[in-house]
């Protein structure tokens, strides 16, 4: 099923907590939703499973509207809200039966579906403990049961990870990586190194609005840009090589880093300088000892464009 | 229906779950046993075969024992955040509110079959008027279904408990109290209009056995009225400002 956002607004008062946002994700495709603390993505994940209304614009999942048919979208999507709330005097396999029943799964399908998901998020060991006594990471798992257990076309998970120790970080990412190929995936989260390793395409919001949008490393490429190099250049005084490297025509800037023989230089944009600068080294008979491309990783384009 | 059945069975077994349903039907068995047979205008004390005092004191227990049970409604949900899960199902905000209100006014059922010993009892004891026993039974079931109304819509203001509990005992106390005494301390229509407004004019007259449509009416209007009050509440979130 396919999600189509389309000029989406939600006003807080005078304040725009998503400020027209439009985008579409296709089924069989995990979207990482990006973004500083407050930037929107609750409140996007909200309309989308429509628990609020947008002070304007639609969601379209499939031919349906949240505007006229929200009955009919909340039972095809599955929703793990932020900070996971649940019902904690309630027994796993007991929440688990009235999640299955609310979403009018078949009773007589429910017994086997909840011993897949009991298997699948592995609860087997915790499933006849009420939730309230389940650390978090278990209690997280019960919520990725629930939002499953009706076998929805579409999954929105809001920070799934949070909480969960590093291998069952791994084990969560595997199972969306997982139930991505056949569902259509939404997963919010601020830890970077996560959504590189699941999702398909990042949008990265910022104060109510789209920043970015793209696969994790065409974004890479397209806001980092430029080609940054490491270089150390053994001989010649500090000043003169600094002067010399600077007058190159293809570059745009260097650094120097104190005391010792090493530069850092950033070419203009869409060109390359290395070629130049070991033509340079060769010229001045300067021994080029070291040259490192610097590469941008996901966190840069992050604060690059979240910080405007 | 299924849905609001679904809703209504998880609260139910919630209350029993918690011992909240036990310990109020232990008070409540127990204060309106106290008072039917023990102490005041009892069984004993009056002579009569009759169980009035029983409705009398239910009365006054129920104003205090259904905001008890009801306070946790929606502000317990509120306040854990597990609304947001319950409204992303596929259930309407007035499923919810119904189901939870069929839960409550369950358990006030069960609290009352566990009193109809004491009815058994005294007819046992002499001759009973059976048709006003049933019509206090149906008059404490409609007076707990206006008061479980009132204590949902408390619920849905707030996400505290106890402030939930208190709005409705507030507001209670207008039905059961204040509007008779503006009543009694005015005259014309407006001592009418208050007279119809207090609980106690109509439930008095269903527990002496004459049950009037505009008693019912009564009751049913404000059931009806809180409820919606509190899906309208419920569904201010969605009101784009």
């Amino acid at each position: 099923m396919n999600i189509k956002v389309e000029n989406l607004v939600k006003k807080y008062g005078p304040q725009r907590a998503v400020d027209d946002i439009s985008f579409e994700v296709k089924s069989g495709e995990i979207l990482g939703f990006l973004g500083p603390n407050g930037a929107g993505k609750t409140t996007t994940m909200k309309i989308i499973t429509c628990y609020m209304a947008p002070s304007n614009g639609d969601v379209k999942l499939g031919n349906y509207s949240i505007r006229h048919d929200a009955e009919r979208i909340k039972k095809s999507i599955g929703y793990l809200p932020e900070h996971n709330p649940l019902y904690l005097d309630m027994p796993v396999i007991e929440y688990l039966r009235f999640s299955a029943a609310i979403q009018s799964y078949p009773k007589s399908k429910t017994p086997e579906r909840i011993r897949e998901m009991v298997r699948l998020c592995g609860l087997d060991k915790e499933k006849h403990k009420k939730i309230g006594e389940l650390s978090k990471g278990y209690r997280q798992r019960v919520g990725l049961a629930q939002a499953m257990i009706h076998d929805p076309e579409v999954l929105i998970l809001d920070e799934p990870t949070t909480g969960l120790d590093p291998n069952q970080i791994v084990e969560i990412r595997e199972l969306i990586r997982e139930l991505g190929k056949e569902k259509t995936v939404i997963l919010s989260t601020h830890i970077l190194p996560e959504v590189e390793a699941t999702c398909d395409r990042i949008i990265i919001i910022n104060e109510g609005k789209i920043v970015a949008n793209g696969a994790p490393r065409e974004l890479r490429k397209q806001l980092s840009g430029r080609e940054i190099s490491r270089i150390r250049i053994e001989d010649g005084s500090q000043n003169d090589v600094f002067a010399k490297l600077r007058e190159l025509p293809s570059v745009e800037l260097v650094d120097w880093e104190d005391a010792t023989k090493v530069f850092v230089v950033e070419s203009k944009k869409e060109e390359t300088s290395r070629r130049a600068i070991f033509n340079l080294c060769v010229q001045n008979g300067w021994a080029l000892t070291e040259m490192t491309p610097i590469e941008r990783d996901l966190e840069d384009v992050f604060r690059n464009v979240t910080l405007g | 229906m299924r849905t609001i059945l679904t809703i209504a069975k998880r609260e139910f077994t919630t209350f029993f779950d918690s011992l909240t349903a036990y310990i109020l039907i232990i008070l409540f068995l127990g204060l309106t046993g106290f008072f039917t047979w023990l102490y005041g205008s009892d069984v004993f004390f009056t002579g009569q075969a009759s169980i009035q005092p029983f409705f009398a004191i239910a009365y006054w227990t129920m104003f205090f024992f259904i905001p008890a049970l009801t306070m946790k409604m929606i502000a317990e949900e509120k306040e854990n955040g597990t609304i947001e899960l319950l409204l992303t199902k596929a259930v309407t905000d007035w499923q919810v509110i119904l189901g939870k209100f069929l839960a409550c006014l369950a358990l006030v059922g069960v609290a009352l079959l566990c009193s109809l010993p004491y009815y058994f009892t005294v007819s046992w004891l002499g001759d009973v008027d059976h048709g006003a026993v049933w019509c206090g039974y149906l008059g404490i079931l409609l007076l707990s279904a206006a008061y479980i109304g009132i204590g949902i819509f408390a619920s849905s203001l707030t996400n505290n408990q106890i402030v939930a509990f208190l709005i409705s005992l507030f507001i209670g106390v207008f039905f059961l109290i204040i509007f008779s005494v503006l009543a009694n301390s005015m005259s014309g229509v407006v001592s009418q209009v208050f007279d119809y407004l207090s609980i106690s004019t109509h439930y008095e007259s269903i527990t002496r056995g004459v049950i009037d449509t505009k008693d019912i009416v009564y009751f049913l209007s404000i059931t009806g009225l809180c409820l919606l009050l509190a899906e309208t509440v419920l569904a201010k979130r969605n009101v784009a400002e």
